[in-house]
């Protein structure tokens, strides 16, 4: 193969996930665990991720459980799959 | 923000090929894969499993789950394994798996100590709901559904993962990670012959890996994205995970293995663009059994006993009707509850309607007694797939009180959506690879577990299946001498990996995926006749001929994709051939014929299978009863298993 292999991003219509790249220490937990393999580890040591292929992420949140800085990243649910909740009716 | 193009991150590995020995191979290390390994490592054998994500938290429930079903063996079941599977193989007509499910109110519990004795969560051990009707304080263990009979057990899912990786990795079991199997290797390279390895791809170097191996157990479970396909986002297409595409069926469908009850397909409940989250939404179903319900007034939804009458208290909801021994979950399947199982139910909304209640409908916790709201919010929410971050932390920030608010409703019972008729998924008790006691399919040396497995549902029997697979598996490995692969099989295997990224210009997976499940709607949809899945089956043709072969792709995650893509186009050319095989219809198997007015005729009461000969598909059939005596002949093929938990 002599041309370069490249990464090339699909369109994407949500933002699943939300990385606060001064929180995050690069420590690469959230691309180890992800199932759909949707993250690419930053180039340099220590860098945040990017959400590459984010039209294939699967909403489980497991980037978010395993990462050890809290708020370093966010699961974002999609504006049309907000649930909505109110306060109840007395008994 | 959209990334922009750059150099792929991993280091390129196209031409390198990995060669791995070992007696077992597992291929899927999800709930039934890693227990697969295990079993198999228990019975001595050297395992090695071939996983497409990260073991930790890969599969259904990798993020998690909260309740084990049918531990018809547990200390304070009061329901027999026999009675236990009877009831799930009568409350589906008989179209279910007998073998399978007995296995499961087998050996559930004792895969579930499995878990305790590598820390996984299965107890009440902090004594946080001391004193609850749901606790067996003695043992403290937490049930779910039918508190009087003690056989479905909420657990703390979260830790499951880890601890099966942990018990199998102790074992000596070689995980391979991030790495796709391809397709299955046979001796002398014949269709139909004796499995003896696999081939699969790195999904971030690109590289080969060729396994051989004396029994191979497929573990990827069901099939996904047949129907449904979400452009943008197809992530959330289906319930099940995106990477869980139902390889194992294609790959072993290309070397004839037999496959039945795949013409079963129900109209979709769940995924991403007609639904909202699972569990995320007001119900009162599977994690939030038996959540009170109220209307937009806040007027109480009653609920039902079996015979139509009213419950008057909460408690009631969790306890057999009058004169009925017990409840399954639900009624066995939701859609056609049979009566003798059936267990409480809140009015349907069309009665609600008719009563003068008002929508919209909201699932009430904070009118729950306390202990029920927080095992619901706390233990189940806290711990299902899918739910702890997105539903239980995301909730949480964002305000919600269980003790306060009440979760809107946006569909009737657990579906929270509207789907279309033709918009159908394998849901529930699909159909799958045909197995026979040992869980071995029709080709020697490949066996099945979990919901690869046809009429396969839950993490209980995925592990339950998986243990069992994998010790007859090694049973069968110790029996047979080494293997030799077919060198040109390996080549043939090898060179289609890498086709993709020598088509310049072509055709996206997305695409294609987005056409195949087009295709489906149209000539597989609520309504099948022999013309329309015929049309269907050259559409799909056509659409391998002239589309697959043109799938481009530039690096390894592209080529994980693509062939995906490849395989669910095979899936659904064996759906139509299932189809096609059943001339009648099934209300068991939500199976509707044009062309043909009859429903369930005592003729077609009974399994048919299908299978790819090598020189045209085979239809065949099994009776419904092929297992035969249940507890006699699991004794007569786990004298072993059984001897030695006696000793223990
Ligand atoms: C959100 C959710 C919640 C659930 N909650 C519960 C619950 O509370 N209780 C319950 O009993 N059941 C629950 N279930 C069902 C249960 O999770 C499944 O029945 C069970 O996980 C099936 O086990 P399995 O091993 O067959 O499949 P999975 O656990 O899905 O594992 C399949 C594995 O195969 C891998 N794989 C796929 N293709 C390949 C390939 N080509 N090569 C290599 N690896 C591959 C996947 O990455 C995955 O790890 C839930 C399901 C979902 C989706």
């Amino acid at each position: 193969m002599s041309e370069p292999v490249m990464a090339v991003p699909d369109p994407m219509v949500f933002t699943p996930i939300i990385i606060d790249d001064d929180l995050c220490i690069g420590c690469n937990l959230c691309v180890l665990v992800c199932q759909a393999d949707l993250f690419l580890p930053h180039p340099e040591k220590g860098g945040a991720p990017t959400v590459f292929y984010g039209g294939e992420c699967w909403y489980e949140g497991s980037c978010v459980d395993h990462c050890p800085v809290p708020g370093a990243i966010t699961l974002n649910t999609q504006l049309f799959n907000r649930v909505h909740w109110e306060e109840s009716t007395p008994s | 923000m959209m990334p922009q193009p750059r150099p792929w991150p991993y280091a390129i590995e196209f031409d390198q090929v990995e060669r791995i020995d070992c007696d077992v191979l597992v291929v899927g290390g999800g709930a039934a894969g890693c227990m697969a390994a295990s079993g198999a490592a228990e019975s001595g054998a050297r395992v090695v499993v071939l996983e497409k994500a990260a073991t930790v938290a890969s599969g259904a429930s990798g993020s998690g789950s909260d309740h084990w079903e049918s531990a018809a063996t547990n200390p304070c079941s009061k329901i027999t394994p026999e009675e236990l599977t009877d009831a799930m193989i009568r409350a589906h007509d008989g179209f279910n798996n007998g073998i399978s499910h007995y296995i499961e109110t087998r050996e559930g519990w004792d895969r579930l100590l499995d878990i305790e004795a590598a820390r996984g969560k299965i107890r009440d051990t902090d004594d946080d709901f001391a004193g609850a009707p749901f606790r067996d304080e003695k043992t403290k263990l937490l049930f779910a559904y039918d508190y009087d009979n003690r056989f479905n057990i909420r657990v703390w899912g979260q830790t499951f993962k880890h601890a099966q990786l942990r018990s199998a990795k102790r074992k000596g079991v070689k995980f391979v990670e991030r790495t796709m199997a391809t397709a299955l290797l046979t001796e002398g390279g014949r269709h139909g012959a004796r499995v003896i390895g696999a081939m699969a791809i790195n999904g971030r170097t690109g590289k080969c890996v060729v396994i051989r191996a004396k029994a191979t157990v497929l573990c990827t479970s069901r099939p996904t994205r047949i129907w449904l396909f979400i452009p943008g986002a197809p992530g959330i297409s289906e319930f099940r995970p995106p990477q869980c595409t139902g390889d194992a069926h294609a790959m072993s469908w290309r070397i004839g293995a037999e496959f039945t009850m795949l013409e079963k397909a129900i109209k979709a409940e769940w995924s991403g663009n007609r639904s909202f989250p699972p569990y995320g939404a007001g119900n009162n179903h599977n994690s939030w059994y038996a959540c009170t319900m109220v209307d937009a007034e806040g007027r109480e939804v009653p609920w039902l006993d079996r015979d139509g009458s009213e419950l008057a208290t909460v408690d009631e909801r969790y306890r057999p009707a009058p004169g009925q021994k017990f409840f399954l979950k639900g009624g066995g399947e939701p859609d056609i509850p049979v009566y003798e199982f059936q267990g409480p139910e809140t009015l349907s909304v069309d009665d609600l309607m008719a009563r003068g209640y008002k929508l919209p409908l909201y699932a009430d916790l904070s009118k729950m007694p306390e202990a029920e709201r927080r095992v619901i919010w706390g233990v189940m929410i806290g711990n299902e797939g899918k739910t702890k971050i997105p539903i239980m932390k995301n909730y949480t920030d964002r305000g919600f009180d269980p003790s306060k608010h009440r979760l809107q409703s946006y569909g009737d019972g657990w579906k929270s959506g509207a789907f279309l008729p033709q918009e159908r998924q394998f849901f529930g008790l699909p159909g799958g690879l045909m197995n026979d006691w040992t869980l071995m399919t029709n080709v020697e040396g490949l066996f099945a577990a979990g919901d690869a497995l046809f009429a396969s549902n839950c993490y209980g029997h995925a592990c339950a299946t998986g243990h069992y697979a994998g010790r007859h598996a090694a049973a069968y490995a110790s029996r047979v001498g080494d293997v030799t692969l077919h060198e040109p099989q390996v080549e043939a295997e090898r060179s289609k990996l890498y086709a993709p990224l020598r088509q310049a210009k072509g055709v996206s997976w997305h695409e294609l995926n987005f056409a195949i499940t087009r295709l489906m709607q149209h000539h597989c949809g609520a309504f099948k006749t022999d013309q329309l899945l015929m049309r269907g089956l050259d559409a799909l043709a056509a659409m391998e001929r002239d589309d697959a072969s043109r799938l481009t792709g530039q690096n390894p995650h592209d080529l994980i994709r693509i062939h995906e893509t490849r395989n669910i186009l095979t899936t659904a050319q064996i759906v139509l051939h299932s189809c096609l095989a059943r001339k009648a219809g099934s209300k068991a198997l939500h199976f509707t014929r044009l062309d043909s007015p009859d429903i369930d005729p005592p003729e077609w009461n009974k399994f048919v299978t299908v299978r790819d000969s090598g020189s045209g598909v085979a239809v065949g059939e099994k009776p419904l009863d092929y297992y035969g005596n249940l507890p006699d002949n699991y004794e007569r093929h786990n004298r072993d298993y059984i001897d030695r938990r006696s000793k223990t």
